[in-house]
């Protein structure tokens, strides 16, 4: 048996020669034996070998357009068996290929490995060093979120910058004028094979030439020689298993990489912030003022990474060595430095901050979506987003009604209004709590209900103020009834189980609200008792969606305020919103929209 | 991993590799290493299965049109099918699925799917109407679907799908596709 394996590996042998390479790639001579400092171009090379085989398994459910890559990279992240782990190896392992690189790097200059004639070995490295960061910006934008679409803006349009060629280099990088399904295929193209080809063709002939040279080893008579295999493998082993159990760590630890919500061109984003690595380059354009981007950008990294370049010329002399120990030392400590200052900048920035977690709430809520039953449309994942009234409503109400209302004191979104209140706060409007604030002789006239409006002395808050404090106890426990069948009306989806199981009390109070004292039927509408000269909104379905649809309509149509309106738009009818948009602000305040099966018990608000 | 640690060498350790230091050494690199890059391998391998474990359900009854359409002469007619279908992420609303030849018989309806049980090729209704033929490789069946031709290569009939038909007019139809080449009829899930 064993003379027959010989002898088929004698066959292989003579016709490829694999026993020579197989010696030659073991059994290269390390003088002054094997050590740790030598670990990091092995670990360099599992890092990117990780980075190739998960990246093609990715590549084989990855969608190259606009409407589908973010939905591809959904199912990736969460239908897909072990997505989300395969996905996290291949996101957090390109991060620790920076680290790696940066750790390399310092070895090779510290070490003084880059002397003649080792020199062109360098600059292959740092041609590597760039293809990396190369694919860390391509693979950035290819999920299509909002975090990747806006930070890789950011880079296309520095790209737009360079002198003479730019708009162009911009237009051939972004596939057109705007970003898109042509964005999305250059850029796969760039990173799973553009690059990854240069890559290994540079990889290939760093090794070559790093064969040809033999390690730099600092003190040769540090011990004895030895041979690459097994002693020097088996510390590469050691640190490349620690790179990648650390990764792993990091990948359960945070549960995988993020997904934001799908990029939207038209929505602002302010937490866009380039990944972390980047961060210093992204402080660094700060302090370039309008016309010299292209120093900052171009001409001063340029310079920088010239510099680097010509490290191993001037590191022929002990002197030149020693620059370049400070000239790297300096690079690193101003890059930790940016680094520091952009992250210190952002903790203490509110509106990053607030930004940053609505854009958290909203890639929660657009998984939540597209994980529904009815799953996600051709028209991609962005539909889902764009007409969800839980996150779409808080922004139109800010930007459309929060100048007169008030959403729980704030402007819908969680910031301060700015303007004097000059109408209600709409928050639960249409609900009993509502509704029992209104009728309260101490708070109709508060900015919470009239109190800001020309409404502020109206028939609504004399009615509250001077006839319900005259009511006996009998007549206030029928206005409590009253109460419970106006809100009736709204049928707001969240009060829905109450009212169905107090029908009996919503009965007896549409009896109740035609009789004196409370007689709401002297000014308004409701149901069969329907006033000709009403002096007030109808009440039948009164807060109902059709009802709120319509008053933002137009609040002067006779079924709401007519000429007593004070000064709310016609929303729907002056062309401010549309239709759509309005039902998203009805529904967002009515608190009707989709909640996955397994929360309907939870209270949401 | 700094060079304080580098002592493991020893200044009299083996420098070939040879003996006990090094045979340890070289079970060490093969099992960090081995585990190293069995972490990613096996992550990836274990996605490329997902479509195995990515089935379907039960094929629900679909409808296809109405009685009265079909021609009362017996003669085949080919009528799409379509219902909501996701496909990986996106998920279709009436979207067409297939294909189906329905044909009056005397005991009511029959339903063929359209596609050849040989190789999966979308098989033709025969010039004349009386039978059917496979463009693909010749495969011949007649009109209830059977192999008419002993040389045709198809290893079975086409195949028959459930159909019932409700309120006295409308065609329902339980559509499927069946796994190609094999003789028993296999539904594809």
């Amino acid at each position: 048996m064993k003379d027959r394996i010989r002898q088929a590996w004698g066959w292989i042998d003579d016709r490829t020669g694999i026993q020579g390479v197989l010696h030659e790639a073991l059994y290269e001579r390390i003088p002054g034996g094997a050590r740790w400092r030598y670990v990091w171009g092995s670990a360099l090379t599992l890092a990117i070998a990780t980075q190739f085989i998960t990246g093609i398994v990715l590549w084989a459910y990855y969608s190259a357009n606009a409407a589908g890559a973010w939905e591809s990279v959904y199912y990736i992240q969460n239908q897909m068996l072990g997505g989300w782990f395969l996905r996290g190896i291949h996101h957090y392992m390109a991060q620790a290929t920076i680290v790696l690189l940066a750790l390399h790097l310092l070895q090779v200059v510290v070490d003084g490995a880059y002397r003649a004639p080792r020199e062109v070995n360098f600059w292959f490295g740092l041609a590597l060093l760039h293809v990396v960061l190369g694919l860390s910006l391509t693979g950035y934008l290819l999920p299509w979120d909002q975090k990747g679409f806006w930070a890789t803006k950011v880079a296309t349009s520095i790209a737009s910058i360079t002198p003479v060629v730019g708009p162009e280099l911009q237009r051939l990088l972004v596939g057109g004028a705007e970003y898109g399904h042509f964005t999305l295929t250059r850029f796969l193209a760039l990173h799973a094979g553009v690059l990854p080809g240069v890559l290994i063709a540079l990889i290939v002939g760093h090794i070559a030439l790093f064969r040809r040279h033999g390690v730099t080893a600092p003190d040769p008579d540090h011990a004895p020689d030895e041979t690459f295999w097994p002693g020097q493998v088996f510390k590469d082993g050691v640190v490349g298993l620690a790179v990648m159990l650390v990764v792993v760590f990091i990948v359960l630890y945070t549960g995988g990489a993020g997904l934001g919500a799908p990029a939207d061109p038209t929505e602002p984003y302010s937490a866009a912030r380039p990944e972390w690595y980047f961060l210093f380059l992204f402080q660094w354009l700060k302090y370039f003022p309008a016309g010299t981007e292209v120093l900052g950008a171009m001409v001063i990294p340029g310079i920088i990474v010239t510099g680097v370049a010509l490290m191993p010329i001037l590191g022929k002399w002990e002197k030149g060595h020693r620059f370049n120990l400070v000239f790297l030392g300096g690079l690193g400590l101003g890059i930790v430095f940016l680094t520091g200052i952009a992250w210190v900048e952002d903790r203490s920035n509110e509106e990053f901050l607030q930004a940053k977690e609505m854009a958290e709430l909203e890639a929660e809520r657009v998984k939540e979506l597209a994980g529904a039953p009815d799953g996600i449309p051709a028209t991609g994942a962005l539909t889902l987003l764009r007409n969800d009234p839980k996150t779409q409503g808080p922004k139109l109400f800010a930007a459309n009604c929060a100048s007169c209302h008030a959403f729980a004191g704030h402007d819908g979104l969680g910031g301060e209004r700015t303007e004097e209140q000059s109408a209600s706060d709409l928050e639960g409007f249409g609900s009993r709590t509502w509704i029992s604030g209104l009728l309260n002789p101490d708070s109709v006239d508060m900015p919470h209900y009239f109190g800001g409006s020309d409404h502020d002395n109206g028939q609504m808050v004399r009615y509250v103020t001077r006839r319900v404090p005259r009511f006996t106890p009998e007549q206030l426990d029928q206005l409590q009834l009253v109460l419970k069948a106006v809100s009736a009306e709204a049928a707001l989806p969240y009060q829905m189980e109450l009212d169905s199981a107090e029908m009996a009390d919503i009965e007896a109070g549409r009896a109740a609200i035609t009789e004196a004292p409370i007689e709401c039927t002297e000014c308004h509408t409701f149901r069969e008792f329907v006033n000709e000269d009403p002096d007030g909104p109808i009440l039948t379905g009164w807060a109902s969606r059709e009802w709120m649809m319509g008053i933002v309509a137009n609040p002067e149509h006779p079924s709401y305020y007519g000429e007593d309106n004070d000064r709310m738009p016609a929303f729907l009818d002056d062309g401010v919103l549309t239709e759509r948009q309005i039902g998203l602000v009805v529904d967002w305040l009515r608190q009707d929209w989709y909640r996955p099966a397994a929360e309907d018990g939870e209270a949401e608000q | 991993m700094s060079e304080s640690h580098d002592s493991t060498g020893g200044p009299n350790a083996s420098g070939e590799g040879s003996g006990r230091r090094g045979f340890l050494a070289a079970v060490g690199a093969v099992v960090t290493g081995g585990l190293a890059g069995l972490i990613p391998a096996v992550s990836g391998l274990a996605s490329v299965f997902d479509p195995l474990i990515k089935r379907g359900g039960e094929a629900g009854m679909v409808r296809v049109t109405t009685l009265s359409i079909l021609p009362s002469n017996g003669a085949p007619q080919k009528f799409t099918v379509t219902k909501d279908q996701t496909d990986a992420w996106t998920t279709y609303r009436d979207t067409p699925v297939g294909a189906v030849y329905l044909r009056r018989t005397e005991e009511g309806v029959e339903a063929l799917n359209v596609v050849c049980p040989h190789a999966g090729c979308f098989v033709n209704v025969a010039e004349g109407g009386e039978s059917f033929a496979c463009p693909c490789h010749d495969s011949a069946f007649s009109l209830d679907g059977e192999v008419s031709d002993p040389d045709s290569p198809s290893p079975r009939a086409m195949d028959t799908l459930e159909v019932e038909i409700r309120n006295e007019e409308e065609i329902w139809v339980r559509f499927q596709n069946f796994l190609p080449g094999r003789e028993e009829k296999v539904p594809v899930a």
